[in-house]
């Protein structure tokens, strides 16, 4: 059976007077990106543009084995045959490929043995964008890796974890150290076949984090990476591999953020994830790259291909996203159920303001027996933006017993904004049970009349209304990123009601 | 403390108010009302700042501020407080949240300092007892999932909690059995002081069998027709309106 069901509101459609909350709305939008400043470091930058000798410069800048400056090789020329997906529900100029960068990396030419020696404007940076790189604050909990532009610049608290077998390194680094993880493991859940921009990434990759959790141990600290897009012009392409072996535990948190500039970047990111028998891989994202200006001028296309699987029997993963930031954002973190008993979740919130875009969501495949899944996602819309919700619920003919219950709502605020549903089931186990709830409303004057009348400004309104809204997905982040998430969210919303 | 002065309101180019005056000084309690569309509810809306209203004429003055120039935050800040008849739901806010930013928004504008989580927690304990409110209301999220009756208690604990120097009941006992009744009056009763004053609005005596009011006003096609004390509401709850809208039709 397959049942492809489109639902497709917009708010233009409703008749309800709201010119007030309109002007309101209207208003929200003048919030500054904070994180847009750029940071004056030597870079080297390969030349412009894309060719094999781009991709073996690339590998021979890594001093990566054979087998990977292959593989790279394939995934190009896979890649010249491909083109740029057109179905998404996203409306934006044609990338020129030729007129990117694909590696870019702070002038240094050997790899930072520790802090010091790592540019002390970079620090200032990830200080600035409140990256913990301090051993200090290894009381938080938190170890990072940091990446700006194509390079992970510091990882902190190795050693601490290098004492439970935890590896936690730049991917570069764990092709040099564990080329037979890297190879048992690059590119089985997304083969570099998968599409244009994964088939993009794997060719191009610089650099990213991996993981691997040894069997029975469970992570003591969230590990965490954080993103930065620096250099103009630059394609950001990082590829994240995190193993967790048998009965082991992670959660792993990546942040995004990246300067104002008047071009679109591109980000083109890979994130496989493989949970082994009884094994659980929690990862959680708060991006918030730049969106591009209230105007829609600028910001960053955002095409990623995340995805995990469940090899193991009762094993599961948990993607959390809160998306707040990019011109573009094209990813649907997913979930192959393939051991049985496994389980895949996905809690998502996506904010588009102004004239952002958001084509986002999950499919979950369920291959096992008794396999569970679960899809909560929040869509926010406001300004003209436009937001998508795409999921697939896909159960193989062999997945006995398989649960899926998907809640996807939308919460529109003012009039100009839109709200999408796509869901898709393909069931073919007639002992699947499949649940699909969707909702749209708006946040509505009199909600925000209540909150007024108790003393509480529109702005801090809206903004609780929202958090409202959203706090089953925040309840899945860490702590210290559910305050933070819902900090952006406000900052995100700033403007679009007055 | 509140002025009304030949208040004239419009929704939607047809009028509603058709000049109101009232005068309420602190310490006093005024119910108001009237049958059904005669502007009770418009007069509570236009007074705490709700858009959709026009002011054709006339003023009011709250603590000799223009009321009708200021945002309806700032008048909840300035201490007037809005009891609504259809307290409204706010998913996944959390009640005690909302009503400790509440305080502290109405504390700063005052220039006192915000309460923490502790202090606001011993005081909102202390209010619940005014209300007899069960305390896990205050985990779950404002107003969602709450009974009539929860939810009209709600109102009378944000309103002991935020302590306004003015507050509007809208019809604050529609929907109460009368058990709810007596507990809301009693804690409008106990917060009652020389300093503030209510205004209470509704369709029925028997409330103010309850919360005894100095003045009560008769509001019939926006306008009061009659002014009285607490006995003409017993007046009118043996012989109706009509009696009193015929006789101020004549007049006319």
């Amino acid at each position: 059976m397959i049942d492809e069901s489109k639902k497709s509101t917009s708010n233009n459609d409703e008749n309800i007077a709201m010119s007030d909350e309109q002007q309101t709305i209207q208003n929200i939008t003048d919030q500054e990106y904070k994180y847009g400043f750029t940071t004056e470091i030597e870079m080297e930058e390969f030349p412009l543009g894309l060719n094999e000798n781009i991709v073996r410069m690339i590998s021979a800048k890594k001093n990566e084995p054979e087998f990977m400056t292959e593989w790279r090789l394939r995934a190009y020329r896979h890649w010249l045959k491909q083109t740029e997906p057109k179905w998404p529900k996203l409306d934006y100029p044609e990338v020129n490929f030729d007129d990117l960068y694909y590696y870019a990396a702070p002038k240094n030419e050997n790899a930072p043995k520790s802090l010091d020696e790592v540019d002390p404007e970079l620090l200032a940076t990830f200080d600035k964008l409140g990256v913990p790189l301090e051993e200090r604050e290894l009381l938080a909990g938190v170890a990072v890796d940091a990446i700006i532009d194509s390079v992970s610049v510091a990882t902190t608290f190795k050693d601490k974890l290098n004492e439970l077998g935890i590896i936690f390194c730049p991917m570069s680094e764990a092709i040099q150290d564990h080329p037979d993880l890297v190879k048992k493991y690059l590119g089985t859940v997304v083969p570099y076949t998968d599409n244009f921009y994964a088939t993009l990434n794997s060719a191009v990759f610089s650099d990213g984090s991996f993981v691997y959790i040894p069997p029975g141990v469970r992570c003591p600290m969230e590990l965490s990476s954080y993103f930065r897009i620096n250099a103009a012009k630059t394609g950001q392409f990082e590829r994240t591999l995190i193993i967790a072996d048998k009965g082991s535990y992670v959660s792993y948190l990546e942040g995004c953020t990246a300067p104002m500039r008047d071009e679109n970047q591109l980000h083109a990111a890979i994130v496989e994830l493989i949970a082994l028998e009884d094994a659980e891989i929690k990862y959680s994202t708060v991006q918030n790259w730049y969106a591009g200006n209230k105007e829609g001028v600028g910001g960053i296309f955002n095409f990623v291909t995340k995805r995990g699987l469940c090899s193991g029997n009762n094993s599961k993963i948990s993607w959390t996203q809160v998306e707040t930031g990019s011109a573009i954002t094209w990813k649907y973190p997913s979930c192959i159920l393939k051991g049985d008993n496994s389980v895949g979740e996905f809690y998502s919130v996506a904010l588009t303001n102004n004239y952002q875009q958001a084509d986002t969501g999950t499919k979950m495949i369920h291959q096992g027996k008794n396999t569970r899944s679960l899809i909560i996602s929040k869509g926010i819309s406001a300004g003209k933006s436009n937001n998508a919700y795409r999921g697939l619920v896909k159960v193989n003919s062999k997945a006995e017993n398989a649960r899926n219950y998907s809640q996807c709502d939308s919460l529109l605020i003012g009039d100009q904004c839109g709200a999408h549903t796509y869901p898709y089931l393909e069931i073919e186990n007639p002992t699947a049970q499949v649940e699909h709830e969707a909702t749209t409303s708006k946040v509505s004057e009199d909600q925000i009349f209540y909150l007024n009348q108790r003393g509480i400004s529109t702005e801090d309104a809206v903004g609780m209304i929202v958090s409202g809204y959203a706090r089953e997905v925040f309840q899945q982040l860490p702590m210290e990123f559910a305050v933070e998430a819902q900090a952006l969210m406000a900052v995100s919303l700033e403007g679009s009601v007055g | 403390m509140l002025s009304i002065k030949n208040l004239q309101v419009s929704v939607e180019e047809k009028p509603i108010l058709k000049g109101l005056n009232l005068e309420v000084k602190p310490g006093e309690i005024h119910a108001i009302m009237g049958p059904n569309g005669s502007g009770k509810s418009t007069l509570a809306h236009v007074l705490s700042g709700r858009e959709g209203y026009s002011v054709d004429s006339g003023s009011a003055h709250y603590k000799g501020l223009d009321l009708l120039d200021m945002a309806p935050e700032i008048r909840a800040r300035e201490g007037m407080f809005l009891a609504f008849q259809y307290p409204i739901e706010i998913p996944g806010v959390n009640n005690t949240s909302f009503l400790k930013k509440a305080l502290n928004e109405i504390r700063k504008h005052r220039g006192e300092e915000e309460l923490d989580a502790i202090d606001f927690l011993g005081l909102i304990k202390q209010q619940m007892k005014l209300v007899e409110m069960k305390a896990d209301l205050l985990k779950r999220p404002v107003n969602q999932g709450f009974s009539g009756g929860e939810k009209k208690r709600n109102e009378i604990l944000q309103m002991a909690v935020l302590n306004p120097t003015l507050a509007i009941l809208d019809e604050t006992d529609s929907g109460l059995d009368i058990d709810a009744l007596r507990i809301v009056a009693g804690g409008v009763n106990k917060l009652r002081s020389a300093d503030n004053a209510f205004v209470v609005i509704t369709h029925y005596q028997r409330l103010l069998d309850y919360i005894v009011p100095d003045f009560v006003h008769v509001l019939s096609d926006g306008q009061i027709i009659k002014s009285g004390t607490k006995e003409l509401a017993l007046e009118l709850e043996e012989r109706g309106y009509d009696w009193l809208i015929e006789k101020a039709e004549s007049q006319v």
